[in-house]
């Protein structure tokens, strides 16, 4: 199973994950993510690994369970 | 066998009853040097003599920083990893309404050393530092002194260290500790990595409050049932307490965990004014209702379904001449600028949550409490460490605690006369 996660300290609010992954994240009004914690499987998936490489800050992590 | 073997050392049984972490307490409010130390609780078993982390495993034994994580596991968590590790007591208490490890530190700093000793011989750690604000200058000087009486007498192989470390809320959170002592910036790191995985120079590290290894300290001499005399079968031992505000003697009290919010009041020479709320936990705490505090007891499963935590013990009685919603705000606004500055939720996030609060105390007759609990909901959970959880907290039940405070704030009143909550200015 794999997560999303932000390192918010490495975030600076870019937003492409949200455009990248609308159906698990969301930018609060200050363009920070809100991240639906979930698992992504299938599409989201695909979907949340090109979000993670798009990031400008490398702050989004796909992460597995540990 | 071996427990045996250790108590062989000058035979002093454990304090009785309460004090015990206090039981040096004298009048001369003068640190207790090695002599008094050793007078009052005798020499700790030599290493090797005993097992501690199965003592400290049976005494249940749980972190008094805040969140009470359980003191064994988090031992046996370091000594599984590789590499030789590294022990930091942490007495830097950030929390601007506790006081009880400045207590510690300054006046029995021998207990904490001999905290941090026992665990480091029982992890084979060559190093173990203790971190103190560096506003704390009676601490460092006491802890200075106590180390260096103890030159001859103490395992060897373990250098000990007093540390400085710079002011603030969020410096003596365990991971900006441990980037301090790293690289001098005190400010939380993202996680994973976990100081027991990768701390002081990259070494597995036990991050302990001082209080906790002060309680080590005496289960390692006492045992873990002395330890379990006081306290509850899930909730064992004494703690300290710091209770300020409307009391007619506010400071450092040591009770059993399980002893009732009333009796700590009454200990510390019952209260001054009309009561209107607790504030239990610190700042990270929650606020308690007169009327719903007056059966609570200074215990994690008492105050949970109350929607409270008991946290690093610190309580503030509230008078009536105070307004909740007037302290609340201020406290929102240390918190706000208490903030590493790092994680975008919490910078924005509490700030907004401040400014609703100051203008709700300023009787803005706008009611944005539904905005407000938004955010409230929004900031849990995203900066790296716990900073916005615990504001939130604490925002959360103010509004439920002072929903009264608020409507009349709403209709332009407020009977705020005096201010309670100090918030010690944060530098930017």
């Amino acid at each position: 199973m794999k997560r999303v996660r932000v390192n918010p300290i490495a975030c600076e609010g870019h937003g492409l994950c949200a455009e990248l992954l609308p159906e698990r994240i969301q930018l609060d009004e200050w363009g920070f993510p809100i991240v639906d914690p979930e698992p992504v499987t299938g599409e989201a998936a695909r979907h949340a690994a090109r979000a993670v490489e798009a990031c400008p800050t490398l702050a989004l992590l796909l992460e597995a369970d540990s | 066998m071996t427990a045996m073997r250790a108590m062989k050392a000058p035979e002093i049984a454990g304090p009785p009853g309460l004090p015990r972490l206090l039981a040096g307490v004298t009048s001369t409010e003068a640190p207790s040097t090695l002599d008094d130390h050793l007078a009052v609780f005798g020499q700790l078993p030599p290493p090797g003599a005993i097992d501690l982390p199965a003592l400290v495993e049976a005494s249940g034994l749980q972190g008094r920083g805040g969140a009470g994580f359980p003191a064994a596991r988090k031992l046996r968590a370091v000594a599984a990893r590789r590499g030789r590790p590294v022990v930091v007591a942490n007495g830097t208490e950030g929390e601007p309404i506790s006081g009880k490890d400045k207590v510690l530190v300054r006046y029995f700093p021998h207990l904490v050393l001999d905290g941090a000793a026992a665990a480091a011989q029982a992890l084979g750690a060559r190093e173990a530092i203790v971190a103190v604000s560096r506003a704390d200058r009676e601490g460092l000087d006491a802890l200075s002194a106590a180390i260096a009486e103890r030159g001859g007498r103490l395992d060897k192989r373990v250098r000990l260290r007093a540390v400085a470390i710079p002011d603030g809320f969020v410096a003596g959170e365990e991971t900006a500790l441990i980037q301090f002592l790293n690289r001098g910036l005190a400010k939380p790191t993202f996680t994973p990595p976990l100081p027991f995985e990768r701390g002081v120079g990259k070494a597995p590290t036990l991050v302990q409050n001082v209080e906790t290894l002060a309680q080590l300290a005496l289960i390692a001499r006492f045992g873990p049932e002395w330890f379990r005399a006081v306290g509850t079968a899930d909730e064992p031992g004494s703690a300290l307490v710091t209770i300020s505000g409307s009391v007619a003697e506010p400071g450092v009290y040591e009770v059993a965990l399980g002893t009732p919010l009333r009796e700590l009041v009454a200990l510390a020479g019952g209260v001054t004014e009309h009561v209107r709320a607790f504030l239990v936990g610190g700042f990270f705490g929650s606020w308690l209702g007169e009327r719903e505090a007056a059966d609570a007891s200074l215990l994690e499963a008492d105050l949970r379904p109350r929607g409270a935590r008991l946290g690093a013990r610190a309580v503030v009685v509230l008078p009536t001449s105070a307004c909740g919603i007037c302290e609340t705000a201020r406290a929102m606004r240390y918190l706000a600028d208490s903030s590493a500055g790092q994680c975008g939720p919490c910078i924005y996030g509490l700030d907004a949550i401040a400014r609703s609060f100051e203008r709700l105390a300023a009787r803005q007759r706008l009611d944005e409490r539904k905005q407000l609990k938004h955010w409230i909901q929004q900031v849990r959970g995203r900066g790296a460490c716990s900073h916005p959880d615990g504001a939130a907290g604490f925002a959360t039940s103010a509004l439920e605690v002072f929903a009264h405070e608020a409507e009349q704030h709403l209709r332009g009143r407020c009977e705020a006369k005096r201010q309670v909550l100090p918030t010690p200015a944060v530098a930017r």
